[in-house]
């Protein structure tokens, strides 16, 4: 009986370049990405066909998401915003194919990403904003003798952004993959336990089957989620005045 | 599902210049109603922040990792405070409880309870 968290591991394929099965299923996203949006748009027909509807799709909601959230100046961050999108979506989706390996259940690859939206807002707050920037960490209003105390909470809260960032999917993404195994692994210790025992196994099986289509909405939802996080986080670079 | 490319065989096939003409002034009558929606939507202040979970589920999830990222991060800049000024074990108590409050801000501020900090630009 295989244990639930064996799907986790992290095996070399080419132990030379420590070239991992994690590796492989990033490259495996990205080239999933780049291949399908690069076939989507081959013919860029005024009248889109079902390929390229998709991609106008997918650009227009994490165009519109980034406005709403940001205004128009946001658009510059739109290539970033984008490619995390998709890239996240694109694994957590992989991830949801039997056999697959789902990077995103990788804490360091999801602090990796959070990390970079936080540099992202950091640098860029301070190379557009200068010292104003750290404007952010003392809100007005707040007694003078308050004000140490609540600009250490700010900044910790502050740091603590990357760490929830990364925290929510890896969580998310771990969870799901465990139960899924969990429940998939009491269908056959039923089968085989005996006759009688054996007439409950349709009741995980039942579970399973429910769990397998949650995780797709959570593995798409999570990719809505971090994308948010990260307009609102940039939002605070462009705008740390208000 | 419309084809371009039989489309274009049907244009090839009566090219009188009614067509042309028809074709080329709806042209131009969509792009005038695309640059006006799109000075419409730039004059558009940003809205309302959304909220990111319409489930339960991800509600739940979102909140505990508010949290918990609290209070983690409150440890490990306490952690650094006492292995960078040696006053252990004093960082790490301050900075835990400190990062208790945080995590706390996190959470309402997630829950919307608690406004985002009014900052003021004249301070």
């Amino acid at each position: 009986m295989a244990s639930p968290i064996e799907q986790f591991q992290v095996k070399p394929i080419i132990p030379v370049i420590n070239f991992t099965n994690s590796s492989l299923f990033m490259i495996g996203a990205a080239a999933v990405i780049v291949g399908g949006l690069l076939y989507a748009t081959r013919r860029k027909a005024l009248v889109p066909g079902r390929a390229q509807s998709v991609a106008e799709i997918l650009h227009d909601f994490v165009a519109n998401t980034l406005t709403d959230t940001t205004g128009r100046e946001g658009m510059k961050f739109f290539p970033f915003v984008f490619s995390l999108f998709m890239f996240v979506l694109t694994a957590n989706l992989l991830g949801m194919i039997p056999g697959f390996f789902t990077v995103t259940s990788q804490i360091v690859v999801t602090f990796a990403l959070a990390l970079l939206v936080i540099g992202t807002v950091i640098i860029y707050g301070f190379v557009a904003h200068g010292l104003h920037f750290l404007h952010l960490f003392t809100p007005s209003g707040v007694p003078g003798w308050l004000l140490p105390f609540i600009t250490v909470i700010e900044i910790i809260s502050f740091l603590s952004r990357p760490i929830s960032l990364s925290l929510r999917l890896f969580a998310n993404m771990l969870a799901g993959h465990i139960a899924l195994k969990v429940f998939g692994g009491f269908v056959v210790s039923l089968g085989t336990a005996g006759i009688g025992v054996a007439l409950l196994t349709p009741l995980p099986l039942l579970m399973a089957v429910g769990l397998t289509a949650l995780e797709f909405l959570v593995a798409a939802l999570q990719a809505y989620v971090f994308t948010v996080l990260t307009c609102i986080y940039l939002n605070d670079a462009l705008h740390p005045g208000h | 599902m419309a084809d371009p490319t039989k489309r274009s065989d049907e244009n090839e096939r009566k090219p009188n210049g009614t067509d042309d003409a028809d074709l080329s002034s709806r042209l131009k009558s969509l792009d005038a109603r695309i640059s006006k929606a799109s000075v419409q939507r730039a004059e558009d202040e940003p809205r309302e922040r959304p909220k990111s979970d319409p489930n339960a589920i991800g509600q739940a999830f979102r909140y505990s990792a508010e949290f918990v990222s609290g209070v983690i991060a409150g440890g490990v800049v306490g952690w650094l405070v006492d292995r960078l000024f040696g006053v252990s074990p004093w960082g790490l108590i301050i900075c835990l409880i400190l990062g208790f409050c945080a995590g706390m801000l996190n959470l309402l501020r997630a829950a919307g309870t608690v406004k985002p900090a009014r900052h003021d630009d004249k301070k």
